[in-house]
């Protein structure tokens, strides 16, 4: 009997094969564990286990390149360290079993390094994975990582860190099933990015045996073990259905009867920029920009940030940008922004966004500077937009900010329900609005969106954030100001043509998205849009409020939506 | 024995990357090769661990020795290395 787990489908489109498990955890060797005599031999067999992960690590390093290649070929010169496998021969010859005596000999560098300080933590992680690898196979124990498996496969993890899930290859993993992660997590985000079927937050994910044959169904969160043959083929064939339709999809978004809806792109910095060409953006509806100040000491110069944003508007003459300022903080701090208070107790509550930035100005009017000089001569037209405005008296900070710099279209974010509620007040000082409805989610329903076991409260369809994605569309129309949405809901093809009858104006999304979602747009009319939005604002729950939307938009059955 | 003293440049010091080219080269000699941080305790340069476990950081001088041949030009590689901006 074929067994079905659900979690929450978090990136479209079906994947099948055989699951293999990400490994994370090693098993210790008995601190007591001795071998049985022949020292040499077993002082062999530890050597050999050094040089195989040493060459192991130098592979991974050799086909990833760049800067991981660095940080692999490091390590694989830490595994293959002469002065470490002295010592452990010197272990082994005095009794220890190959295993005890590699961790024991690791144990004495990791204590060195740690001592060195926060500057060498890093490194001792790096050792730590060296030594994880090592005494599993001394152990027989699977080696830690994504697995090597010569066929695609489904990848079982119980979460997926984002630097795993960068790199994994997409030619190799066919689908990813976690037990933990929500739908807004980073690592859902970056599924979506690398266009992978995924599915998060799925109990049970943990009894799935390695090689158990997986059918992940990422549009509904379905997970069938040992699928009948025919199950398999429906779910690929309506796979494939969507993946011609959004090949077949092109020109601008516009709904069947032409009301026009333009389909932007979420972008991270200028690398992301041939992937929204690619799929056709009609212009950039979300820049983060905070990439530009993750992992450094100070902020980025003037020049810098003028020649990153340049490039991102020069890719788009006549076409729209839309950055956002500086999205950190409490949630997401960083090195050079002195945090206020210590360590905050609800760093989603705190001071993060637009309210990190009125404590420090100096940051957001340098930023605010280098993006009216990056505008110049490009052609496009910039907009600019605050992350986490509250009420009004934000907005109305924020725009004189803009204007102080020279940024001529000043916007907010609507990510907090009292935003939503009060969006007409707002708008007299804000020229656009962008939905966040990761956030706006996440604030509405107060659940953490990083929380696995709150899934049923991180989902956009939940009536109530509906009906204040409805409120802001409207105020912003009532005020003739345009109102989009750049969280995560735009994606998802449903959704987009619901948030289209509830008055919304332009979509983005991660680039890989926007076939589909154009795709779906154009087989719907306006008003089936506002009667699926009607619909789903008069439903009581969010899979209510699913079923009653496709209902009515039947043209969208062959995508299998 | 050639012995050479050199004021490490390299911002992150005798770390991570530093270190591994290094190591590296250290590893290329057939005979010892040895580092010490100022007047202290000298280990195999051809030990990652060893090198790292000495937080060499910018500014420090550290005294490296090679023998066998071709021990100069051993000596200028990694006096270049460390000199590395």
């Amino acid at each position: 009997m074929p067994q079905t787990l659900t979690g929450a489908g978090v990136s479209p489109g079906a994947g099948y094969g055989p699951a293999r498990r990400l490994v994370r955890e090693v098993p210790r060797p008995d601190p007591d564990a001795r071998h049985d005599g022949d020292a040499a031999a077993e002082a062999d067999r530890a050597v050999a286990a050094m040089e195989e992960t040493a060459r192991d690590l130098g592979e991974r390093g050799e086909a990833a390149g760049g800067e991981a290649a660095e940080v692999l070929n490091a390590q694989a010169l830490m595994a293959r360290d002469p002065a470490l496998a002295d010592d452990v021969r010197k272990r082994v010859d005095a009794g220890a079993a190959a295993a005890r005596a590699v961790s024991e000999a690791m144990a004495v560098y990791r204590e060195m390094l740690a001592a060195a300080g926060e500057y060498m933590a890093a490194r001792v992680a790096d050792l730590d994975d060296v030594r994880e690898r090592i005494v599993a196979r001394l152990m027989g124990a699977p080696v830690p990582g994504i697995p090597e498996s010569d066929v695609p496969f489904v990848l079982v993890a119980e979460d997926l860190a984002p630097a795993d899930t960068a790199t994994l290859d997409p030619e190799r993993v066919v689908a990813f099933v976690t037990r933990e992660g929500g739908p807004t997590s980073h690592t859902a985000i970056l599924a979506r990015s690398l266009g992978l079927p995924a599915v998060v937050a799925c109990p049970g994910a943990d009894t799935v045996t390695e090689g158990t044959r997986v059918l992940v169904d990422g549009a509904t969160g379905d997970v069938s073990l040992e699928p009948e043959p025919g199950t398999v083929d429906a779910a690929v064939a309506a796979s494939r259905a969507r993946a011609d339709a959004a090949a077949r999809s092109s020109g601008p978004g516009r709904t069947a009867d032409g009301h026009p809806v333009p389909l932007l792109a979420n972008i991270g910095g200028p690398q992301d920029l041939p992937a929204a060409l690619e799929n056709g953006a009609e212009g950039v509806g979300l820049y983060r920009t905070e990439f530009l100040f993750l992992d450094r000491s100070d902020a980025p110069g003037h020049d810098e940030q003028v020649a990153a944003y340049r490039s991102v508007l020069e890719a788009f003459p006549g076409g729209r940008v839309v950055v956002r300022t500086l999205d950190a903080g409490a949630d997401k701090p960083l090195e050079f922004l002195e945090s206020g208070g210590q360590q905050e107790p609800n760093p989603a509550l705190g001071e993060r966004g637009l309210r990190m930035m009125r404590r420090l100005p100096e940051t957001l009017d340098a930023q605010l500077a280098a993006l009216a000089e990056a505008e110049r001569d490009t052609g496009a037209y910039l907009q600019v937009m605050a992350p986490m405005v509250t009420d009004a008296a934000d907005a109305e900070w924020f725009a004189a900010a803009a204007a102080a710099s020279g940024v001529a279209h000043p916007g907010v974010m609507i990510e907090v329900p009292a935003a939503a509620l009060r969006a007409g007040s707002i708008a007299e000082h804000a020229d656009f609005f962008s939905v966040g409805t990761n956030d706006l989610t996440q604030y509405t329903c107060a659940a953490d969106r990083e929380t696995a076991g709150l899934g049923r409260f991180q989902d956009p369809w939940q009536p109530a954030v509906l009906d204040l994605v409805a409120a802001s569309a409207a105020s912003a129309a009532d005020a003739g100001r345009t109102c989009g949405v750049c969280g995560e809901a735009a994606a998802d093809p449903l959704l987009a043509c619901v948030l289209t009858g509830l008055g919304v104006t332009s979509l983005s999304m991660g680039a890989p998205a926007l076939p589909l979602v154009r795709a779906a747009l154009a087989r719907a009319d306006l008003a089936q849009c506002r009667a699926a939005a009607e619909a789903a604002r008069g439903a009581r729950g969010p899979d209510e409020a699913r079923t009653a939307a496709s209902e009515r938009l039947p043209a969208l059955a062959d995508l299998g939506l | 024995m050639a012995q050479r003293r050199v004021t490490v440049q390299s911002e992150v010091g005798l770390h991570a990357r530093p270190a591994a080219l290094f190591v590296g080269a250290a590893a290329e000699s057939d005979g010892e090769v040895t580092v010490a941080k100022g007047e202290g305790q000298a280990v195999s340069a051809k030990s990652i661990l060893a090198v790292m476990g000495l937080d060499v950081r910018k500014g420090d001088e550290v005294v490296i020795t090679a023998d066998g041949d071709g021990a100069e030009q051993m000596l200028d590689r990694l006096a270049e290395i460390a000199d590395a901006g």
